[in-house]
């Protein structure tokens, strides 16, 4: 049974990640691309402001950091379970 | 040389590339076919990928679609890219461990049923195929505008072009296509844009540009260029580019988006084709890099674009004269204006008199009383094709003759990959999961081999003829895909990987509530299968506002209600499908099951 109960903290460690990198994915994208735009009106950017910036590039620069960062740090994840290949 | 020779020239050695790789690249044998033998590098799975991803539609529309509506539509800018996140987490590496070819299989096997299997075949051929008539049409269209042929030919040649190495190379031969056709696309899609960055702002990187301020020598010269094209655009009446909008509805629209991508299965099965867990994780963070090239850059091209025709109209600003004839018919900078009307994508026509062309927004109040004060008789430009933002930017920043045939071969590879991409989706449903797994299970490996070229052949025929007859409804269909995918697929692949106790009943019930609820609700404001003039209610009745290209992200709520009640109410899977759940969570021993 150790093996089960390792298979549930790993599977546990990947929802943790999981969950945490989808709150940032929608702080990016929902939130300062479009909901919180006006609180952060306040920010310049570039002639603009930071909300604006979330939502045409922002955004999509936090989306390929998040996988890459979930890539590397669940491959290492699966070597501390050991159910790496 | 003519510029239509030297697009011929340029688009025919793309077609002898694709060629060249398909004959290299033959399959032969399923596992080739259906997952080009899981022996893709994740670099090129992802180059693949975005090829695979990027439609007629990325290259060829987004751009105008940004340009028009200014900040409103940065919605598909983060829709299209965000669901690859989703994708990444929640999809395809365990899809990928599970280690077959379809993404129907995946739900038939986890739900230890043909009922399930055949409902997500159904939603899977509407899917991909609402999908495949606007490549094919694209594709036309792309070759129309550019090589003077008649559309009709266009798609001819493109479903022959496609036909060779589909059919001939399956999953392998699309995969090393696609990277080709991805190489021309981007080449073709950054190249007039940094050139464009570079006059108004000085600045290469056309996503940096974007937030620059105006070079020496530009309207607005040292502000920025949001600010400029902000006033150029409220002077004329239009609204600021960089407003705000219904905040709810802009991020609804943009998860039915994200969900549907997520869920689209020509995509999630390009997943299929590397060899272990781990290069499926890398593999969608590559996809992405590749994607945000075009992204990152498409919502500069959209507002320089509109910055420069404007200005072309505008030369002096509001405050001066408008544009003559006299120089749009003379003046090198305008010559683009006769090529793209004899299109029937521009169009003018000086109403007043005046031997001037008045773009403005006529609708706008306060532009009627100006426009009296100066005896304009309405907007002059009459016809404006928001597509021309992208076909027509190298020759309205004057850039040279072989970038303007770039673009052509850049269309029409867009096109293309996705087209093959979707046709493979297609092909494999019926080959691998109606006819292996359902009709005949003992059909032997050639046999099904074969079997997979006909449903290709056969898929390409319908693709052909439905774009040759588009149904009258091109547009709505793919909000059809999108909210489909959302609320249909996406739901129980996602049950069936983090819910062990998601069992069969719920799963068909889940997807049928999905696809019937998003259907109706379409359905009533679209017509009926979106004959016009059968829809029941109109835009004014919208239920709590929210339009049927919206609808997405509840389909998937009640798919996941429904799911739940119904798993909840019925015995709870049996055990050695919770073993395949647990199996499909855990990495290893995903390289085992390459030749399965």
């Amino acid at each position: 049974m150790a093996e089960k109960s390792d298979n549930n903290a790993y599977w546990a460690a990947n929802i943790r990640l999981v969950t945490i990198s989808l709150v940032i994915w929608a702080f990016a994208s929902y939130g300062f691309g479009i909901l919180l735009r006006p609180l952060i009106s306040g920010i310049a950017v570039g002639g603009t402001d930071l909300g604006f910036w979330f939502a045409q590039q922002g955004s999509i620069l936090v989306f390929l950091v998040l996988i890459f960062f979930y890539a590397w740090r669940m491959n290492k994840i699966d070597k501390e379970h050991g159910v790496d290949e | 040389m003519d510029q239509t020779t030297l697009n011929i020239i340029v688009v025919g050695l793309s077609f002898a590339l694709y060629f060249g790789i398909a004959i290299w690249a033959r399959a032969g044998s399923t596992s080739e076919f259906y997952a080009a033998g899981r022996g893709v590098n994740p670099v090129v799975n992802g180059m693949a990928t975005a090829a695979d991803w990027m439609s007629a539609a990325s290259f060829i529309s987004m751009a105008g679609l940004i340009a028009f509506s200014g900040y409103t539509n940065s919605l598909f800018l983060m829709g299209w890219t965000g669901g690859y996140v989703l994708m990444a987490m929640l999809l395809a590496p365990y899809l990928r461990k599970f280690g077959k070819y379809t993404v129907p299989e995946f739900i038939g096997d986890r739900y230890y049923s043909n009922t399930a299997r055949v409902v997500a075949v159904v939603s899977l051929i509407v899917i991909s195929v609402t999908y495949v008539i606007g490549q094919m049409t694209g594709a036309g269209v792309a070759f129309s505008r550019f090589l003077e042929v008649e559309s009709t030919t266009g798609l001819f040649i493109a479903s022959a072009v496609v036909f060779v190495y589909a059919v001939l190379g399956g999953m392998k031969g699309i995969t090393y296509t696609q990277v080709a056709q991805y190489v021309v696309l981007i080449i073709a899609y950054t190249i007039p844009a940094v050139f464009i960055s570079l006059q108004l702002t000085g600045n290469p990187i056309p996503g940096l540009g974007l937030f620059s301020t105006m070079a020496e020598g530009q309207v607005g010269a040292g502000q920025h260029l949001l600010v400029t094209l902000d006033g150029l655009l409220t002077d004329l009446g239009f609204n600021e580019y960089t407003a705000g909008t219904n905040a709810w509805l802009m991020a609804l629209y943009t998860l039915s988006l994200m969900i549907g991508t997520a869920g689209l299965p020509h995509v999630i099965i390009r997943f299929f084709t590397v060899p272990k867990v781990a290069d499926a994780r890398w593999s969608a963070g590559w996809a992405l890099v590749f994607i945000a090239l075009l992204y990152l850059t498409a919502p500069a091209v959209g507002a320089m674009a509109r910055l420069n025709i404007t200005t072309q109209f505008w030369p002096e600003g509001i405050q001066g004269e408008a544009v003559s004839l006299e120089t749009i018919e003379n003046d090198d900078a305008y010559d683009w204006m006769a090529t793209w009307q004899a299109t029937g994508l521009l169009g003018w026509e000086d109403k007043n008199g005046d031997g001037r062309i008045q773009y403005y927004n006529d609708a706008n109040a306060d532009m009627q009383a100006l426009a009296a004060e100066r005896g304009w008789a309405g907007n002059e430009l009459t016809n404006f094709n928001r597509d021309i933002l992208v076909l027509a930017n190298p020759e309205i920043a004057n850039l040279p003759g072989w970038v303007v045939a770039l673009i052509a071969a850049g269309g029409i590879a867009a096109a293309l990959s996705t087209a093959a991409g979707l046709l493979l989706a297609i092909s494999s449903a019926i080959s691998h999961d109606l006819i292996k797994s359902v009709i005949n299970p003992n059909i032997s490996e050639r046999g099904e081999l074969l079997a997979a070229r006909i449903s290709m052949a056969g898929a390409i025929v319908l693709a052909t003829y439905l774009g040759l007859n588009p149904p009258g409804f091109a547009a709505q269909v793919v909000a059809l895909a999108f909210g489909l995918a959302a609320a249909t697929l996406f739901p129980v692949l996602m049950m069936g990987i983090f819910s062990k106790r998601m069992n069969s009943a719920g799963a068909t019930w889940g997807m049928l509530a999905g696809l019937i609820s998003t259907c109706l609700y379409l359905f009533l404001y679209l017509g009926w299968f979106f004959i016009p003039g059968t829809n029941m209610l109109t835009a004014d009745q919208y239920l709590f506002g929210i339009p049927p290209t919206h609808f997405g992200p509840i389909g998937a709520v009640f798919n996941f209600a429904v799911a739940y009640l119904v798993s909840n109410a019925t015995a709870a899977p049996p055990k050695e499908i919770q073993d395949l759940v647990e199996s499909v969570r855990i990495p290893r021993g995903a390289g085992a099951a390459i030749n399965k």
